[in-house]
């Protein structure tokens, strides 16, 4: 029952900025306690999607509701809900301490229940020892959490931030990730979180919705994501080094020991591996897409079976492992191995994909599954 | 602000110190002139070469507010003090009519335009754009007919009208500059429109409309022909007076009009030197971002 009482619902939103389509017929629910990233390239309508939300731009179809009520007509101020932006947006007259103080103004409680409040908060997110100093005053990290505290203060149905880490350094980022995701599980409240960096999502998300073009490709848990991308667009958008795509041709499926096995013709070379059951439905000599992520490689002797035979173009180090681009008919591939492969520039290698770690997308680039 | 550095002279360099120090005395030269003259009887002011060393006197200063009019007759009082008072009282209410509506259109236009934004904005700059001199016959016919000619309501909305172009684009500006999503935050955290323009969006423009006053502030100070045509012997500014003064029995009397100047030149010099700081940042407003 409570579930219902305070998620957010969008159906069929849509926005429309004159000849532009920003975001298009979004559908979307953040359950109480959830946390959802709103992952995406920039000008995917990601943060219009969020402001939507927060009532800082009308949809120009569709319902949005907060609660079980429909907000859509309600401005950003009746709307309960908190956001925190990308630049922070404190109020640069005001010390932290009014800053905090701000949002409870119209919620006219006392002097003492407002400095209780702002007691709490600054306790929570380290802040107070720098109550009196203005926003001009404060390092990157310290913006960051007044900005976080200035939404918790009050008691709002959900959470909005706009890429609420980009603009901190390395190790600040690791910091606030494992403070916000604190809080946050502390306040069970529903919580939509922008961001265009994929770690971000897949460290504090409970579901991720990959958005491009003003439309979600997919909504799933980090690992779902990770593991099944819907299509060939959210499958070379995470995961980092990029999965590599390589058009092929499916010569045939067998049924072998209850699992599916697959024979394709890519690059100019034949190999067959195990697939789901779903690449059956294919006819042979369908044109798809493979996915392997550069971890799914492995070397392999030349002549062993299923290999795919590829020179060394470059070798990136990446401490504990290194980036190996490999060149096959022009087709890059990269591929990651331990620091200790013993591989050179120009070497002629074979490699193969592990065992259950190839993607096959049929031709209009959707996973087959 | 906090941290401003000071340089000494040293680092300067003295060759630049003291090349700034002739080009700044050479433009204060005629303002230093005024202010000695106001000091100097009839016969030191005329006397050439021009005499930096004499036996000051007060004497202008008193004949400012009393003159004898005809020889060996009673001093009588001259008005200045009502005068002064007009330019004070007509130039700041004027100025602050003009800042407080041209403070609401400014927003207006940056933060609710209307189709033709720009149109409206340059109709209002081209307003500007002539001599105002130019629109004196229907302004002082107008004035003739709704009885205004003389009165402090005249002329208070006439500089009004005068300031507002130039206050308007001035404020429009500044509010053109701020961070929006300061203001959408305070939506968010539940502030009506109002609160918006008053708690959130005014307080980060003080400094601006500061600058704004002043530039207002000098510009109705020094304005002639329309108070010259306009007020009456009730409402008369100082810049008036000052040339009413010139004429005399004996010629002019350089001596009083040098006090006058002295005089009327103090307002302006206090508020430009109590807002300078504000007058600075209003200038270089928006020149540094976030």
């Amino acid at each position: 029952m409570s579930q219902a009482q305070s998620d957010i619902r969008l159906v069929g939103v849509t926005k429309r900025f004159q000849n532009l389509l920003a975001v298009d017929s979004v559908d979307l629910t953040v359950d109480v306690g959830e946390v959802v990233c709103l992952l995406g390239p920039s000008g995917c309508g990601k943060t219009t999607t969020l402001r939507m939300i927060a009532g800082l731009e009308n949809a120009t179809s569709g319902d949005i509701l907060i609660a079980g009520r429909r907000v859509n007509e309600l401005p950003a101020r009746a709307r309960n809900v908190a956001m925190t932006f990308q630049f922070y947006a404190l109020y640069p007259s005001l010390t932290v301490e009014e800053n905090l103080a701000y949002p409870l103004h119209a919620d006219r409680l006392s002097r003492a229940a407002i400095a209780e409040r702002i007691a709490q908060v600054a306790r929570v997110l380290d802040l107070e020892t720098i109550l009196k100093r203005r926003p001009h005053q404060l390092g990157e990290g310290e913006k960051q959490r007044v900005a976080v505290g200035r939404s918790i203060v009050r008691q709002p149905t959900c959470f909005l931030f706009d890429e609420p880490l980009s603009r901190l350094d390395i190790q600040l980022r690791q910091q606030m990730r494992t403070q916000i995701k604190e809080v946050l599980e502390r306040l069970d409240k529903p919580t939509v979180i922008v961001t265009h960096d994929q770690i971000e999502a897949l460290t504090m998300a409970d579901r991720i919705a990959v958005m491009r073009d003003g439309r979600i490709e997919q909504v799933a848990t980090p690992h779902d994501l990770f593991a099944y991308p819907t299509n060939v667009f959210v499958a070379g958008f995470i995961g980092t080094p990029q999965m590599n795509l390589v058009p092929a041709t499916l010569e045939a499926t067998a049924e072998e020991e209850g699992a599916t096995r697959a024979r394709f013709a890519v690059l100019g070379e034949q190999f067959s591996a195990p697939v789901e059951a779903a690449v059956r439905r294919l006819a042979p000599g369908a044109k798809v897409t493979l996915g392997v992520r550069p971890r799914s490689f492995e070397l392999a002797p030349p002549d062993a079976a299923d290999v795919v035979h590829a020179s060394i173009d470059l070798i990136e180090p990446m401490g504990a492992e290194m980036l190996v681009h490999l060149v096959r008919q022009g087709q890059d591939l990269r591929c990651v191995l331990a620091h200790t492969a013993r591989v050179r520039l120009g070497q002629e290698v074979g490699v193969r994909c592990k065992p259950n770690q190839l993607h096959v997308f049929d031709e209009a680039g959707s996973l087959v599954r | 602000m906090s941290s401003r550095e000071v340089r000494s002279i040293g680092v300067a360099g003295w060759g630049r110190t003291l090349g700034a120090a002739v080009i700044s005395l050479i433009y204060f030269f005629p303002v230093l002139f005024i202010i000695l003259a106001a000091f100097k009887t009839r016969a030191d002011v005329l006397a050439w070469p021009i005499k930096f060393v004499f036996t000051p006197t007060l004497s202008n200063f008193v004949s400012v507010f009393f003159r004898v009019a005809v020889e060996g007759g009673q001093a009588e009082a001259t008005g200045f003090g009502l005068y002064f008072f007009n330019s004070l009282f007509i130039g700041g209410s004027s100025v602050l009519l003009a800042l407080i509506i041209g403070t609401s259109a400014a927003y207006g236009f940056s933060r609710f335009p209307l189709r033709g934004n720009d149109t409206y904005l340059f109709m209002i700059l081209t307003t500007r754009m002539m001599p105002p001199i130019i629109a004196i016959i229907p302004i002082f016919v107008l004035f003739n007919i709704f009885g205004l000619s003389g009165t402090y309501v005249g002329i208070i909305a006439l500089y009004t009208a005068f300031n507002l172009p130039f206050s308007i684009w001035m404020v429009k500006s500044f509010f053109d500059d701020l961070d929006r999503d300061i203001e959408d935050a305070a939506r968010m955290d539940g502030s009506s429109e109002w609160r918006v323009f008053r708690k959130v969006c005014l307080p980060q423009i003080y400094a601006g409309l500061a600058a704004t006053f002043v530039f207002a502030i000098i510009l109705t100070w020094n304005e002639f022909v329309f108070a010259l045509l306009l007020t009456g012997t009730q409402t008369r500014t100082v810049p008036v007076q000052i040339v009413r003064a010139i004429g005399g029995a004996m010629g002019a009397d350089w001596g009083l009009l040098s006090a006058l100047e002295t005089l009327f030149i103090i307002p302006v010099v206090l508020v430009t030197f109590a807002l300078q700081n504000q007058l600075l940042r209003g200038v270089t407003f928006g020149t540094i971002r976030r």
